[in-house]
């Protein structure tokens, strides 16, 4: 299978098997109006399976997204059809607005305003609280 | 500025020194007659208490200060929808503190978040109670000298109870330290509890739903209520609430020295006839909260610069 190589734009590589719908999801890159490719399992020497997500704009990319959701992953940045920078991602301390907590008992529950924050408290364990209720992300 | 939203906000050198001024505001409390004239604590209290919010006030007009309430949740603008978030700038404008409780997790951080003047969590939700716990420290203080080489039990709602999470949290840090978890399979501890706090720490503990069997290893018994606010299932809430009654007959087995503590209020976990007791010290427990109460508003207060 063919996808034609970017200009200019942003290339998410090593995305675990199975997790680049999530990741084109919560991006948003559904609502750009932009050639974007998800191209699923492909056969990979380190990983085995991998995904990758091509996005043909040059957009700004939410690296918290990236990284709450496959910390293993990278970031291409292409100009002119070169790569430009390759950077790993690694969790995040925080994450403002990419999940929502879902205790009834939250103050984000009722107060709409709130930013939704998670603070990363197990980096082994992968454990983000919400730094309101410290109800921990599922 | 600094606010006290969790126990762990304050360090153990700030509690040793919070307790020492306790101690020394009960030994010498002409000294602080007039410590915060002048100065306004708000207690903005959107869910029923009688001893957190009585105690604050207490300990504001001790220290020569004054409060301003509203009546009841009721009767403020959140009744028309005001956030926190408003309610805790439009506060400031009024008072040099504010003391908060909120049945929503995480408003009093939202408050402090917001607010220009110091905040103190007087219990949001089942979250936090930092309060409390400094009643409980000093209450543990003073009958057993220090937190060293204790076997502490906790028996109730270990689930929902604030008072015991921030409990665990404080003395977690005090080494020697070894907790009995006792409740009904439901309402056992977090696990988010046992693996951040208790494991990650190496602390010691053991859970059982057998008061009974855990009671004589014990130095301190810290009950407490099954709440009924925390359900949302009546049936839940009415089969577990006598889950645990300490009477006389179950403390037979208990040390001379064990101190029973109880963050109040009390149903009927504890028999009236154990009041008599000498080792019941839930009493001693609110008059100690008032205190640290007192010693938590002159330390936001001086760290503010506004005493």
């Amino acid at each position: 299978m063919n996808i034609d190589s970017i200009q200019n734009g942003v290339v998410i590589d090593h995305i675990t098997a199975g997790k680049g719908m999530m990741l084109y999801s919560l991006l948003g890159l559904d609502s750009l109006d932009v050639s974007v490719a998800i191209i699923k399992n492909v056969v990979s020497g380190k990983m085995g399976k991998k995904d990758i997500i091509k996005i043909d704009a040059d957009i700004p990319v939410d690296f918290n997204v990236i990284g709450y959701v496959d910390p293993g992953a990278t970031i291409n940045i292409i100009r002119n059809g070169q790569l430009i920078s390759k950077q790993a991602i690694g969790m995040p301390d925080t994450l403002t607005d990419v999940i929502r907590c879902h205790n009834p008992r939250c103050i984000t529950s009722t107060e709409q305003e709130l930013h939704h924050v998670f603070r990363l408290t197990d980096r082994v364990g992968r454990v983000y609280r919400c730094i309101y209720c410290e109800t921990a992300a599922k | 500025m600094r606010s006290v939203i969790d126990i762990l906000d304050l360090s153990t050198e700030e509690l040793e020194a919070m307790m020492g001024e306790a101690l020394d505001i009960i030994a010498h409390p002409e000294t602080y007659a007039h410590a915060c004239a002048g100065k306004k604590l708000a207690t903005l209290f959107f869910e029923p208490s009688t001893r957190t919010r009585m105690s604050f006030e207490a300990a504001m007009y001790e220290l020569g200060g004054n409060v301003i309430s509203m009546s009841s949740a009721a009767s403020s603008s959140a009744a028309k929808g005001e956030s926190v978030a408003d309610t805790a700038k439009v506060v400031s404008c009024y008072a040099d503190i504010i003391a908060i409780r909120h049945p929503k997790e995480g408003s009093a951080l939202v408050a402090a978040n917001n607010a220009t003047v110091p905040v103190i969590n007087a219990g949001d939700g089942g979250h936090c109670h930092p309060t409390q716990t400094l009643a409980d420290l000093l209450t543990i203080r003073r009958e057993k000298g220090s937190f060293e080489n204790l076997t502490v039990g906790l028996c109730g709602d270990l689930k929902f109870g604030r008072t015991v999470h921030s409990l665990i949290n404080a003395l977690a840090r005090y080494g020697g330290v070894n907790f009995v978890l006792i409740s009904p399979e439901e309402l056992k501890v977090p696990s988010y509890v046992k693996k951040d706090v208790l494991k990650a720490q190496g602390i010691p503990y053991s859970q059982t739903t057998d008061l009974e069997r855990a009671i004589p290893d014990l130095d301190i018994l810290y009950m407490t209520r099954v709440q009924r606010e925390r359900f949302f299932n009546e049936e839940d809430y009415l089969r577990l609430k006598d889950s645990y009654i300490l009477t006389p007959e179950k403390l037979r087995e208990a040390k001379q020295d064990l101190a029973i503590l109880h963050p109040l209020p009390r149903v009927n976990e504890i028999s009236v006839e154990i009041d008599k007791d000498p080792r019941a010290c839930y009493f001693k427990q609110v008059l100690n909260g008032k205190y640290m109460r007192m010693a938590l508003i002159l330390k936001l207060l001086r760290e503010a610069g506004s005493i």
